[in-house]
């Protein structure tokens, strides 16, 4: 029999914050975590804005002397991952480790140790890279170091599919559950690549927003003047729980994990099919998966980059999939508030998604203006939209035609 | 460069590395077992001694490296 997953705990970095209520609060006031890129050369890039989590720190959770050990997104995912855990309420001391998993998505891996690394191997020759170089680029670290700390037992591995990287660990973790392989699992995506080869390397292929000097309008999804995304970091890492175990436990339930859909475009690598079709495909499938008609969704948390042809992709799927539900249904992208997370983005937007079920609030799409020709959705614009959520789906597509669409809903015991 | 002085660097750097006081590394004190240092972080402090005193360690000398008295020995020599 099919175990019920549900979400007792999560936990997130965002360039508007690390504290899951005041990001909540800053994101519904139609608050912009986009910022100028302050770096040296950074006049030559022809995006010199991101998301960037200026506040972060990892001390208290990472010792001092373990912080250069740890790469900027591995800390992201130990920092969301304890807030995660700590809002659940479990102690891992008293599970069965081996009923535990650590999962997590990421894009890149360490970009940025890469980069520092290859400018001593230039300056210093190869007796002088740090023998921490491999252990802190490798994406599957950020799954490692949350096994270490809680002393999971169970599978742990790294989910790389870029920027759907999040919602693949995140379904995978679902079905480890719902087999009955495991009870807990510590799931979600997390990236750090706002660097030098970040920048340059998305710039160059054109996909990067260059609104310069306007960051807080930069990021405008589904805008007839949106030019690309804007590059976001930062993490978001949730607790999946079997129900029983979660009930046993008196654990609050945040929403429950109801389906997935998965489908590749397997036609070009970056480059999404105009029509939508196999984006289309994945929420079909997420509906059908979680046993819901379209009808039913109140909420789509779109991937919505701001890229022309991606959201233009995406409009015409949820158009084609939904069909005359599709006038009930609230849409939005809150990468307009943040950038795009890459991997990281499918955990911090089924945070937002859960959040917007709790609260029956859909948070808003910043700086829609003007929706695009046939952009004819309710794209939640500028500012938040009080409304009954029971249901929800939460898209992600990345490079590799990758295509993962999620679906939540408030827990009915 | 007087050997107390080395060993004042030296102890400086494994302190920063291995987030251990100063006050508590001696010069018996064991690297690994005394300062917790693992494979990776022994390699790590090599090439920071190296950077510190530009100077190269080579593989054979590194070997003495057990105890803070043998790394500032071996460095004091390499730098006379």
């Amino acid at each position: 029999m099919k175990k019920r997953v549900v979400v007792t705990g999560v936990g997130l970095v965002t360039p508007l914050g690390n504290e899951l209520e005041v990001v909540w609060k800053r994101l519904l006031a139609g608050e912009s975590g986009i910022t100028p890129v302050e770096m040296p050369g950074i006049e030559m890039y022809r995006s010199r804005i991101a998301g960037q989590c200026l506040d972060f720190s990892p001390l208290p959770y990472v010792e001092p002397k373990d912080v250069k050990k740890i790469e900027r997104f591995a800390q992201f995912a130990l920092v969301s991952g304890i807030h995660a855990v700590e809002q659940s309420g479990i102690d891992f001391s008293r599970e069965d480790p081996f009923r535990c998993a650590s999962i997590i998505g990421c894009g890149v891996g360490g970009l940025r140790e890469i980069e520092r690394q290859d400018e001593k191997l230039a300056s210093s020759g190869p007796s002088r890279i740090s023998p921490f170089t491999i252990p802190k680029v490798m994406l599957n670290a950020a799954s490692s170091h949350l096994a270490i700390r809680y002393g999971i037992h169970g599978p742990s591995y790294g989910v790389a599919t870029a920027c759907a990287s999040a919602n693949n660990a995140m379904i995978d973790a679902y079905k480890a559950i719902r087999d009955g392989d495991v009870d807990i699992v510590l799931t979600g995506g997390t990236e750090a690549a706002i660097s030098k080869l970040g920048l340059a390397g998305f710039g160059a292929m054109r996909a990067l927003s260059e609104r310069n000097d306007e960051p807080e309008k930069a990021s405008r999804p589904f805008d007839v003047d949106r030019d690309g995304f804007v590059l976001g970091e930062g993490a978001g890492i949730l607790v999946f729980e079997e129900l029983e175990h979660a009930k046993k436990r008196g654990a609050d339930i945040l929403g429950e994990f109801i389906g997935y859909g998965v489908t590749t475009d397997a036609l070009h690598l970056t480059q999404p099919d105009d029509q939508g079709i196999f984006a289309g495909e994945a929420m079909k499938a997420a509906l059908r998966s979680a046993g819901i008609s379209a009808g039913e969704v109140d909420y789509i948390n779109a991937h919505g980059t701001a890229t022309h042809l991606g959201d233009a992709a995406e409009v015409e799927a949820i158009k084609r999939v939904f069909g005359d539900s599709a006038k009930n249904l609230s849409v939005s992208s809150t990468k307009s508030s943040i950038g795009h997370l890459l991997g990281g983005s499918g955990g911090v937007e089924i945070i937002f998604t859960l959040l917007a079920l709790r609260d029956n609030i859909v948070p808003p799409t910043l700086n829609l203006g003007n929706p695009d020709e046939g952009f004819d959705l309710d794209f939640t614009p500028l500012t938040p939209k009080e409304k009954r959520i029971n249901c929800a789906i939460s898209n992600s597509f990345g490079f590799g035609g990758h295509n993962a669409s999620v679906a939540v809903a408030s827990f009915v015991d | 460069m007087t050997r107390a002085e080395v060993e004042e660097k030296v102890i400086k750097i494994i302190s920063e590395q291995l987030g251990r006081e100063a006050d508590a590394i001696t010069g018996s004190s064991d690297i690994s077992n005394d300062l917790g240092a693992d494979s990776l972080d022994a390699a790590e402090l090599m090439i920071a001694f190296e950077e510190e005193f530009d100077i190269d360690i080579d593989e054979e000398s590194s070997q003495n490296f057990t105890t803070v008295d043998g790394v500032v020995d071996q460095i004091f020599k390499q730098l006379s």
